[in-house]
Parts: structure tokens; sequence; C-alpha cells
């Protein structure tokens, strides 16, 4: 870190919207070459804070000074012309266009009569790209490529404007290590260059490997800044929720019962092959490995979503076929899928509405719907899982990602399945509200329901399961029980490293 | 270099949900942009009155209801479509089709058979819809699109090209859905009423309705909870159809003849209604009650117009420009401005 004037400084930013405080006198300096963490709960004012320095809101109160001028972002095109630039978490790209003319969209460059210089525009994208060590060229269509490497087009359109800023929002959501590897790499040559970094995530390990401090937003003020050398997980999670977590290994195995799910060689075309475990009752087996390993996919043909092209499965030791979700549903088992937003919840309905959704045809009243049992099973739920909004007319897209959570979990345990399926139970979620998941996801199992858990964050895996299945392209490479698994084992299961089958 | 600088002024109240905050911003966007449609509509009344003493005539008021009614009951069964997040542009040439089939059943087997058997009729094609936008998942707008062009060639086919008119047009029951009152009110407002609080109690209050909401709010969540979209789909489909028959039935009662064109255009009256009414486009919003407002704002409005001396082929220019105004208006409540240079 040097000692220059900062390459972006926010001071005393207020952004009120009706009946909100949303940010509080909040202030931010970043130095050039250095990355600074932006963290807090959802909710804290993170992204609203980031709007503001996008143009998106208008501060109230405060100023926004780059390059020690105090400027006024009118549009989110004018802060990028201001030389702050952007990568969100959700893209925002043009699948049908080729990666070049995504990077260069706008600013194409032409030749006479307005047409496009094609060459030069392959050039220049190659140039970039051949930086970013990326697997694909100018002429990809931005469709085919996967989301990591449509990230990193995101990251490369940043690379071409002179920025003096760049915005990380949780890049690494849906990368694969190897490709964080590359992700670090850029953020280090950008550093190198003299850009200041804002760098927003939920993942400690992270941030603790890239950054150099820390601020921390809570309640949208501003509660302080550590450098992240001179401080440790505990320090900052308290300053984010004001009290310290509990992430360690899973020592409390329950009372096992009875086998209520057994999968015999389930196979599914190419997704996975010969895929066999049993979950018992009281227990909490733990799905881990990478994106693409099969892992979703076995939760949707046992959600009845995909059909298996070999194999069997057998819930309370009956072989049965599972023809659809409804079918699913109606024989115990439900899913928390991992697409909260997507598959989870229909955003632009209340609370109590999305909880009821799968049993609405067995909460009857006559013909009609019986609200008031569906009131009091939003109230149960939301006592029990501590949600945290204003009533249950509440539209669910307005709570947080914790919260929203809540009620896809909730839907599912207000259906007393016999296997509950979660998949990435805590994707975009902040510490406090994961925390209590994990102890749901134990509580539960405690009460005798049979868990799946599916998660690509390792200290989750290992926080909550009782056994932890292995998979690798399509394969369960090994079982391990919560004594025997290592993290180093656990990765070179993963990663196709040693094929140790012999356990 | 310790620069913790702790600054934890207690607050008793902390903004937990960034989200609240757009949504505070859409909703009162949204709330102004419902406000600007019935401040139009209040300006364009006024102006009306104002230009003509017959338009607050009670007996104007009952026309312009009856009038459309036949377009209202239409845009009920619509409403469920567009909500299930799909369109409609079949139902113009489908309620040409039923009023000349009922017309033309009429005299071959008597009223009380042909009523039975044009909804029959009626239905298959609603069926037929349903089953290619729900089970085959075709896109809801070539579909009906294309099903507008069709029925249309049925019904010329059906008719031979000719008018269909009632023999005995004295000596029929047939005319009591059209044209005779019960305590002094037409029965199309009745019949209108009827179906309008019976469908708003289905999409309201049962599990149907519910489900309604959730295809058209986010269709892959409502898989994942268990419900059969293509159901769901074809069902709003067949109520739209059933909407249509009755539509047919009060236009043929009323007018004992028909041209096979009745219906021509009417689709995008439906929708004016419809989207008029706040229901979105995209799914997952409107009801039966914001509806039926849209079908007498649009109805008031038309015979305002005609009453102010504009042409009535005007009508269809006019229409036109009060879709776009209500799309403009939806879209502007939801990113709380009425134009935005971005993007």
């Amino acid at each position: 870190m040097s000692q220059s004037t900062p390459a972006l400084r926010l001071e005393n930013i207020v952004k009120t919207f009706p009946g909100v405080r949303a940010l509080d006198g909040v202030s931010l300096e970043v130095l050039p070459g250095e990355v600074h963490a932006l963290m807090g709960e959802n909710g804290a004012g993170k992204s609203t804070l980031m709007k503001v320095l996008g143009g998106l809101h208008q501060p109230d109160e405060g100023k926004i000074i780059v390059s020690e001028q105090p400027v006024r972002m009118a549009s989110p095109l004018d802060a990028k012309s201001k030389g702050i630039v952007f990568i969100h978490q959700e893209l925002s790209l043009a699948s049908e266009l080729t990666v070049a003319e995504n990077i260069y969209l706008g600013e194409l460059p032409k030749k006479r009569f307005g047409l496009v210089d094609w060459q030069k525009l392959y050039a220049q994208t190659d140039e970039i790209l051949a930086k970013l060590k990326v697997g694909f060229n100018a002429k990809t269509r931005v469709g085919d490529l996967s989301i990591a490497n449509q990230q990193m087009v995101e990251i490369a359109r940043a690379l071409t404007v002179d920025a003096k800023a760049v915005i990380f929002d949780e890049p690494t959501a849906s990368l694969t290590d190897a490709e964080k590897v590359v992700l670090f790499d850029v953020i280090a040559d950008l550093k190198d260059h003299g850009v200041g970094i804002i760098y927003i995530s939920h993942r400690m390990e992270e941030i603790f490997k890239i950054t150099d401090r820390i601020s921390v937003l809570r309640d949208g003020s501003y509660r302080g800044t550590l450098v992240t050398a001179k401080t440790n997980e505990d320090e900052i999670t308290q300053l984010m929720i004001g009290r310290s977590l509990d992430l360690s290994r899973n020592v409390n195995h329950n009372e096992l019962g009875d086998v209520a799910l057994e999968v015999k060689g389930l196979s599914c075309g190419k997704l996975y092959r010969d895929v066999s475990f049993e979950v018992r009752r009281g227990e909490v087996v733990g799905f881990y490995g990478l994106v693409g390993a099969g892992r979703t996919e076995i939760a949707e043909t046992l959600f009845g979503l995909r059909e298996p092209s070999a194999g069997k499965i057998l819930l309370d030791g009956q072989e049965t076929r599972i023809h659809s979700p409804a079918d699913a549903i109606s024989k115990g088992i439900s899913l928390v899928p991992e697409d909260r937003k997507g598959q989870g919840l229909v955003l632009g309905m209340n609370c109590r509405d999305n909880m009821t959704l799968p049993q609405v045809d067995d909460l009857k009243a006559g013909p009609f719907v019986a609200e008031g049992a569906e009131v009091a099973i939003f109230d149960q739920y939301r006592d029990r899982l501590d949600i945290r909004t204003p009533g249950w007319k509440q539209t669910v897209g307005n709570l947080s990602g914790g919260n929203q959570q809540k009620i896809v979990i909730g839907k599912w345990l207000s259906m007393h399945p016999n296997v509950l399926i979660v998949d990435e139970p805590t994707r975009g979620i902040d510490v406090g509200s994961k925390s209590e998941i994990h102890n749901l996801i134990r509580e539960l199992a405690g009460q005798g329901y049979a868990v799946i858990v599916i998660s690509s964050e390792m200290p989750e895996v290992l926080h909550v399961s009782d056994r932890i299945v292995a998979m690798y392209s399509g394969e369960i490479i090994r079982t391990f029980t919560s004594d025997e698994v290592t993290e180093d084992n656990l990765i070179q299961a993963i990663s196709g490293i040693t094929p140790d089958k012999a356990a | 270099m310790a620069d913790v600088t702790d600054k934890t002024e207690a607050r008793t109240s902390g903004p937990r949900e960034s989200g609240m905050n757009s949504f505070n911003l859409a909703g009162a966007g949204r709330l102004l942009a419902r406000q600007g449609i019935l401040v139009a509509f209040a300006v364009f009344m006024i102006g009306f009155t104002l230009a003509n003493e017959r338009f607050l005539d009670p007996d104007n008021i009952m026309g312009v209801i009856r009038s459309s009614a036949i377009l209202g009951v239409m845009a009920l069964g619509v409403t469920f479509v567009v909500i299930s997040g799909n369109l409609d542009l079949s139902v113009g040439s489908m309620m040409s089709f039923a009023t000349i089939v009922v017309l033309d059943l009429h005299d071959k087997i008597g009223p009380a058979l042909a009523i039975p058997g044009m909804y029959a009729m009626v239905l298959c094609l609603g069926a037929f819809i349903g089953f290619l936008v729900g089970y085959l998942k075709l896109n809801s707008l070539i579909v009906t699109l294309g099903m507008l062009s069709a029925i249309h060639g049925l019904t010329l086919t059906y008719s031979g090209g000719k008018n269909m008119d009632i023999a005995d047009k004295e000596g029929t029951w047939f005319s009591v859905f059209g044209q005779s009152d019960v305590l002094g009110i037409p029965v199309p407002i009745l019949l209108f009423a009827l179906v309008a609080s019976v469908l708003g109690i289905l999409l309201a209050k049962t599990p149907f309705g519910r489900k309604v909401y959730a295809v058209g709010g986010n269709g892959t969540a409502a898989t994942f909870s268990g419900i059969r979209r293509a159901r769901v789909v074809f069902t709003c489909y067949l109520l739209s159809a059933f909407c249509v028959a009755t539509a047919g039935l009060l236009q043929a009662s009323r007018s004992l003849g028909s041209q096979n064109t009745v219906g021509q255009g009417l689709e995008l009256e439906v929708l004016a209604a419809v989207i008029l009414g706040g229901a979105s486009l995209l799914g997952g919003s409107g009801t039966i009650f914001k509806t039926v407002i849209g079908v007498l704002i649009l109805g008031f409005i038309q015979n305002g117009l005609l009453l102010v001396g504009l042409q009535f082929y005007a009508q269809y220019v006019v229409t036109w420009i009060i879709i776009i105004l209500a799309v403009w208006l939806d879209i502007a409540a939801k990113r709380g401005k009425l134009w935005s240079p971005i993007a």
C-alpha cells in the first residue's frame, strides 16, 4: 500500500428511502493498488452504497471523490467514464453475441461508412483475453461459455476502460477453485497497475487471501475498518453481527434410525453414473464436489425432475419410481433448490402464499383456500425459523437473502417430509443467517429427518454432515465418515487427484 | 496502523432489507401510475360531460355498461391467461365463430340445443390452444395469433361466407340474453356481473387461482413446488374459451343475426382493458376486479369520444393509444420514473 492519495473516497454518504435510512453517513476510502473488502450482512447497505457509487441512486448527503476530484455520478455510464467499473454478481451479457462484441459493445472499432472493423476488434479482444489466460477466444459466442467464463468476459470488459477503481460483487459465487485462482491473478494484476479494488464477499477465506483492508457495514452505518493482516474472523464477525460464530467440524452425532432413502446404481445418461448411497433418519449426508460433478442432478432425479436411465430408488425399503415433483412431494421428498430466486420462490408473491404453495391443494375449506390455516402455518415457521418480516403480506422479493432462504426452508419443512434435500443452503447469504441455517439442519436431523445437504463450501459440509459423499465428474469417489474426513483427503477426492476408491 | 474506527452509534431501527428501498420507490411509482390512469380518466369524464350533457345521462351510462358487457366477459377469461403469463389473441375471431355457430344452430336444432352445442365447440377450440401452449409449451403469442387467423377461416368456411340470421326473430326466446331486463337491469350486465363474481372468487380464493399466480409469477418455482404447470395453463385457456362462448351468446342474442367478422379486432380491446386494469403482461399480477375497472374505463372513454363527435373508426386508433399509455405507465411504475435515458 502506498501513501498516495486515495483512488476513491466516499464521505458521509446518506441515502434515505421512504421510511428507511438505508445509508447513514457511510465513509469508505480505497487507495490505489489496494484491495479493500466491503463486508456486512445482507441488508447492511452494501448494495445501496454501490448503487450510489455507480450512479443508480443519488445520495441525499455526502461526497464521492475520485482522484481528489469531487464528482457526481449521473448514471452508470457516467460512473464508467469516470473510471469506476463494476463486475456484477448477476451478469449482464448478450448471450447471442461473441465475446469480442460483448466486450466492446457500444464502442466497436469502426471502418469507413460506419462498418465494424472486425479484424481490429478481434485483435484487441484476443490481446485482453491473453492477459486473463482464458480458454476461449474473441469469436466465441457468449451463450456457449460457462458462468465462470462469462464472468471473465465481464472482467475483460472492465479492463478496456482506464479504471481508477473496480468493484467486484461476490465474484466467486459461481466459480470453481481453478477459476478462482485465475480471478485472483487478475485482481493482483489490477493491483500492480495501481487500480483500487472494492471486493464484496461473504467468504472469509477469500477475504483473508486477497484483501488489504476490510470495511464493515451494519444496518446502514459504517462500523469500522480493519487491516486484514492484523485481524481475524471473529473480530470481523463481531463487527458485522455483534457476536461470534461457530463453524467447527460437526461432532454431535444423533441417534440414527431406519434407512429412509436408499439409492442403488442410479445413473442418468452422462450426468452421473452408478451412484449408490443411503440416508438414515437422524442423519445428515453431505454431498461435496465441484460444480458439474452431478450432485444437483441427483437431487433433481430424486425430486422427479429427471428420469434416471438405470438404477433403483428405495424409500423406507420400498422400491419406487418418482415421476414428477408432485409425485416426489406425495412420497415425502422435499427439495430446497439451489437457485432460491429462480426455483425456490415466486418473488412477486407474499410470504405466506410462497410458503404454503406446495400444499395449497390440501389446505381447503370447502372449495376455497383455508387462509386461516395458511397464516397459522406461516406464523409457526416464522417463529421457528426466526424469519424477520413485517408480516405474511410482505412480498418475498423484498426480503433479504437469508430470510428468503428461510421461507423456502419453511415451505418444505411444513410438508413434513421423510427426506429433506437441501441444495446450496447458504449461497449468497450473510454469515448470521448462515449459522442459523446450519444449526437448523442439525436440529432437523435431531428430530429424525433424513437430510441430504449439497454444498460447494467445504466448511459448510464439514460443519453439518455426519457423512460426506465426495463426487467427481458424475461418480461417487468416496464416502467419508466425519471422523475420517480431512480437508486434504476431501479436496483430493473431489478433484479426481487420487481415485482412491478403496475406502 | 490500527485504524479500527468503530462507529457504533446506537440506532434503534435499521434497514434490514435493502430490497425494501427499491420496493418503496416502485410502490410509490406504481401508485402514481395507477392514479395517473384514474386522473386521466377523470379528466376525460369531466371533459366529456362539459362537451356533451348526455354523457352523464343514466340511460347513457347504462348503455355504456351494457355495450361493454360483451367485451368485459371476454376480458375476464383473458385475465386468467395473462396472469398465467401467456397471451390470447384469438378471442376476437373465436367470438365471431361462437356467434355464427349459435345463430346457425338456432334454426337447425333449436336454441335449447344450439347453446350447449356452441359452448362445446368453442371449448374444443380453447382446449386445443391450451394443449399447444400448456402441454407442447409453444409460444402463446404465435399460437393464438395463428388461431386468430385459423378460426376466422373456420368461421367463413362454416358460414360459406354469408351473414347468419335467425329466420323468426319475433318468435324466439333466444333474445332474452341480449335484449331483456331483470328488475330494470339489462341481462348482459347481470351476466357480466355473475361471471365476474364467479371467476373473481375462483381467482382470488381457490387453490387453482393461487396456482395461476404462481405459474405466471415464476413457472420454474411453481414446478419445483409440485404444481402441474401445463394443467394450469390449459385450464386458463378453457376458461377463456368459456368466456368467449358467453360473449358470443350475448352478441347473437342481442342482434339475432350477425356478420362473420363481428368479433374482429376485439382481441386488442380486450387486452387493452386487461392492461388498463393493471395486469402485467409478464404474468403473475392482476385481478378480476381490476379488469372490470379497465373494461369500464375503456367503455366510457370510447363512448365519450363518440359523443364529442369523433368518428367511430377513430376508436381503433384511440384503443391503440390507450394500450400504449397503459403499458408505458406500467413500466414507468416499475422503474419509478416516466422515462429513463439509460438502457
